[in-house]
């Protein structure tokens, strides 16, 4: 930078509001960590010092994973994931494509559509949405939230998708078209497999907006043999006024450890998700 | 590949087969483009725009669980103006939007100022404060609860061996207090997502500009005050419309955290309208609940999406 700084106003203005930032953000963590560790004499005694583990036992999770239905919820969890974020990427580049690289009428109207339907929040879709699949017959089945999460993924991956397909020069595509390719050969063999990155970003981004749905979850599995980690965790952990604390907490900890692990890998990609559409790079 | 689709189509123009006719008429742009939306398209509508619409249908009609409805015009929204309860609900959606808002909006932007320096472990610290962010809510959540439970609540151990407060108060007992944990949970959660996204908006920002500014005799503030305000604009106005507009329709956290209460203190919008349709088995008057918010996310729906699509 243009002034030097002594170390009295680096720390003012980098490590003190940082450290600050860092324990508030991670503070719940640490506490979701060390309950799931202690043993239930320790959690519910309040006369010690309750920060750190005196006597660290792995019963609880040992529990959650023999006791309850974790395994089968975190199955449901990644298969429902999976599904929906594969429906989504297809689905999302068959929209984003044409809105990205070609010249039709209505494409703006179409785009801005794409752009307001990601913005619907669930609470205004829900009720109709609970009477139309129980019409159905999918109730209780892991389709119905393959087919429902897309509804608001498909919109955000093809917003995102638009951005990265519009990179792409159109000197490569008119050659490939002059050498005789169709647009769907061009678009299959040139220009799609320059926007993996771009793949990447939509598909971690849909993948942990997945795992973090609830909503829909919670209206249309109802047994626990379909039941998602979230709502595994909150309608059987917790029953009536009774907490399975050091379970819930095991419970907390292993469901968020797919996303963390995901995404300690593709910060880059996640980032440049989050940050599409407001900034113009 | 090129040269044997070129021999192709030459092969086939000698007599005009129909296939090739076909070929040229998929070709085209528009042809080409609406076949390829047509089944995300078909998709979309079946999934959101007929449930939405049935939505408004639903709103018009008495319709308790697995009966069939009865048309009943405005009657649900006109309960709804009876209700205590509602105006209670739409108060509180105000206040835990506004001041949740207000605080990601500032805490984001200071954070964001406060990553944008350069200094050691810059990605590994980004990487950890969005955690909060990427961790599923309802998960975070849990963690929350059990810092604010009544007797356990590590919070109150600290405020009380601190010599601040004995007994602890009871968080999600109090209706104030209530209210003020699920603000700062949502902050929690949310800050993040403002800070990250401000920060790649100020890294677009050309650094010369700066440099001019301070020849010219410009101080810190001045700097702040007129080179990044002005153009952060953009950016904070989009991210806030966004999460204003995600924290309105806010369901997870207060479904889990106090189902709503003490007494409907933290009840808002969305979990007053599955309390009542889910819960209750009042579809049609659920339906109004969640469609009175309608009017403020409608507008700024559209006013989100006519501002991105005009900065394209």
């Amino acid at each position: 930078m243009i002034e030097r700084r002594g170390w009295r106003v680096r720390a003012l203005h980098l490590w003190l509001p940082l450290g600050g930032f860092l324990l508030v953000g991670l503070a719940p963590f640490y506490w979701m960590a060390i309950t799931s560790l202690k043993p239930n004499a320790e959690l519910y005694n309040t006369r010690i010092m309750p920060l750190i583990v005196y006597h660290p036992t792995l019963k609880h999770y040992v529990d959650l994973l023999t006791e309850t239905s974790f395994l089968t919820w975190t199955w449901n969890t990644t298969v429902v994931a999976v599904a929906s974020t594969a429906i989504s990427l297809v689905l999302g580049s068959m929209l984003a494509y044409p809105l990205a690289r070609m010249r039709f009428a209505g494409a703006g109207l179409m785009a801005a559509t794409v752009a307001a339907t990601y913005l619907v929040p669930q609470p205004f879709l829900f009720i109709p949405l609970a009477d139309i699949i129980n019409n159905l017959g999918l109730s209780n089945t892991l389709t119905s939230v393959i087919l429902t999460y897309p509804t608001m993924l498909i919109p955000f991956c093809a917003w995102l998708l638009i951005g990265y397909f519009k990179t792409v020069p159109r000197e490569l595509e008119e050659a490939a078209r002059i050498d005789g390719a169709s647009r769907y050969q061009t678009m299959l063999r040139v220009i799609l497999p320059l926007c993996v990155p771009g793949f990447i970003s939509a598909g971690i981004f849909a993948f942990t907006l997945s795992q973090n749905e609830f909503l829909y979850a919670l209206i249309f599995l109802t047994k626990t043999d379909v039941r998602t980690v979230p709502v595994g965790a909150i309608a059987e952990l917790i029953r009536g006024d009774v907490f399975y604390w050091g379970q819930l907490m095991a419970a907390a900890l292993l469901g968020s450890l797919p996303v963390a692990f995901l995404y300690s890998f593709f910060v880059e990609h996640y980032v440049a998700g989050l940050t599409a559409g407001s900034v113009k790079a | 590949m090129a040269t044997a689709t070129s021999t192709a189509v030459a092969v086939a123009r000698r007599p005009p087969a129909l296939g090739d006719a076909i070929g040229r008429w998929l070709d085209r742009e528009a042809v080409f483009s609406w076949l390829m939306m047509a089944l995300p398209l078909v998709f979309l509508f079946a999934l959101v725009g007929y449930p939405f619409v049935y939505g408004v249908w639903l709103s018009l009609e008495d319709r308790p669980v697995a009966q069939p409805g009865v048309f009943v015009g405005l009657g649900n929204f006109i309960a709804d103006a009876h209700d205590p309860v509602f105006w209670q609900v739409a108060r509180n959606t105000f206040i835990y939007t506004g001041v949740a808002t207000v605080l990601k909006m500032v805490g984001g932007l200071a954070l964001a100022l406060v990553i944008n320096q350069s200094f050691r472990a810059k990605n590994l610290v980004r990487a950890a404060l969005l955690l909060p962010f990427i961790v599923p809510t309802v998960l975070s959540t849990v963690a929350w609860m059990w810092i604010l439970d009544p007797a356990f609540s590590v919070l109150n151990w600290i405020l009380v061996h601190a010599g601040m407060a004995r007994p602890g108060p009871s968080w999600l007992g109090n209706p104030s207090l209530a209210m003020a944990s699920i603000i700062v949970i949502n902050t929690w959660r949310g800050l993040p997502f403002y800070a990250i996204t401000i920060l790649a908006g100020l890294q677009t920002i050309p650094l010369d500009l700066y440099e001019a500014a301070t020849i010219d005799g410009a101080g810190s503030w001045a700097r702040f005050r007129h080179i990044t305000l002005p153009l952060l604009k953009p950016v904070i106005l989009i991210v806030t419309v966004f999460s204003i507009i995600f924290t309105f329709a806010d369901f997870q956290l207060v479904y889990v955290l106090t189902h709503g209460g003490p007494a409907n203190a933290t009840q808002l919008f969305a979990t007053y309208a599955f309390d009542i349709a889910m819960t209750g088995g009042q579809l049609g008057r659920g339906a109004s609940v969640a469609l009175a918010m309608l009017p403020i996310l409608g507008l700024m729906i559209i006013a989100l999406t006519a501002y991105m699509r005009r900065r394209e």
